[in-house]
């Protein structure tokens, strides 16, 4: 499964914005933090603003903040804001030959299982997962 | 299965619309009286009252047996949820694991914490019987159910359940 890159940035731009609701955060602190050009981010996240997970505000202190329900907002509405990953298009030969077809069937359930799994994690269960994953990674590191 | 959480919290933490705080909600196992609540619930998710499925559910599992739990939670004397689950010697050479196939809140009283609190308790019967592993089944577009077992840890397992129609 591959996301194109305006949409992971999406989903980094939201998690990060939801982890810390109370703060403004400014579209060159998540470029710098995932390596990205600030330019390039800024357009998603307007598209974010403009889909109304996140308010904008200009000036000095300026910058991005979370206006989503994190417990109601699921990975596929962001996803979905960038992408088409729901409606499997049919490849060249898809469609007149048997096998094309075949195939076809199997590429459309792997895309209803992607998209189930996108649809049922929210934004509060994925700032779990990262929560989990960091508190794992600190009782593994080795003491020195 | 029947959605634990559809609606949006009260403003106020801890309590819901009705005044209750989560420490006011008491997990028990289930009790012949309970029954009628518990197909309330089911037939308000469902639309489809199956009193007799219920009650041959409550033969199966709501007597004391040590892999076999059906536990309602009881707010003010009202059943507002129950869950149903079992420990499952795992088909297919799997190691056992704690299954669960039947849970419902009451849908007014939904996101404030009963759901969570049926499944920590029936994790904690689950552990008592010596399992590590919960499981469970949901429909691939009950996006709210999913959501629900999401949210409280649970990842896609490495299973995948198959179908077919019978030829």
């Amino acid at each position: 499964m591959k996301l194109q890159t305006q949409t992971m940035l999406a989903l980094y731009s939201i998690v990060e914005a939801a982890a810390h609701p109370d703060k403004q955060i400014a579209a060159a602190e998540i470029a710098e933090k995932y390596g990205v050009s600030a330019h390039h981010l800024s357009k998603v996240l307007r598209m974010l603003g403009r889909a109304g997970f996140l308010d904008s505000s200009r000036g000095v202190g300026g910058g991005y903040r979370f206006a989503a329900n994190s417990r109601r907002l699921t990975l596929m509405d962001v996803i979905d804001c960038f992408e088409d990953i729901g409606m499997h298009a049919p490849r060249a030969g898809e469609t007149q030959t048997d096998v094309g077809r075949a195939i076809g069937v199997v590429l459309s359930e792997v895309d209803a299982i992607a998209e189930a799994t996108f649809r049922s994690i929210t934004v509060d269960t994925l700032l779990r997962i990262v929560e989990k994953d960091r508190l794992h990674a600190v009782t593994k590191r080795p003491s020195s | 299965m029947t959605e634990p959480e559809a609606k949006r919290p009260s403003k106020i933490p801890g309590a819901n619309a009705k005044g209750f705080a989560v420490s006011d909600v008491l997990i028990r196992p289930v009790k012949p009286a309970d029954i009628g609540g518990v197909i309330a619930i089911d037939t308000e998710a469902t639309g489809i009252e199956s009193a007799e499925y219920w009650h041959e559910l409550l033969g199966h599992y709501g007597s004391k047996r040590q892999q076999r739990f059906f536990l309602v939670a009881e707010v003010g004397g009202v059943i507002n949820g129950f869950i149903i689950g079992e420990v499952r010697n795992w088909e297919f050479g799997a190691r056992s694991c704690g299954w669960i196939f039947g849970m419902g809140v009451s849908s007014n009283n939904r996101l404030h914490g009963i759901g969570s609190e049926l499944l920590r308790a029936l994790f904690e019967c689950f552990k008592r019987a010596g399992v590590e592993k919960v499981r469970t089944i949901a429909g691939r577009n009950n996006s709210l159910m999913l959501s629900f077992f999401r949210s409280q840890g649970m990842m896609a397992a490495p299973v995948i359940p198959l179908e077919c129609d019978l030829p």
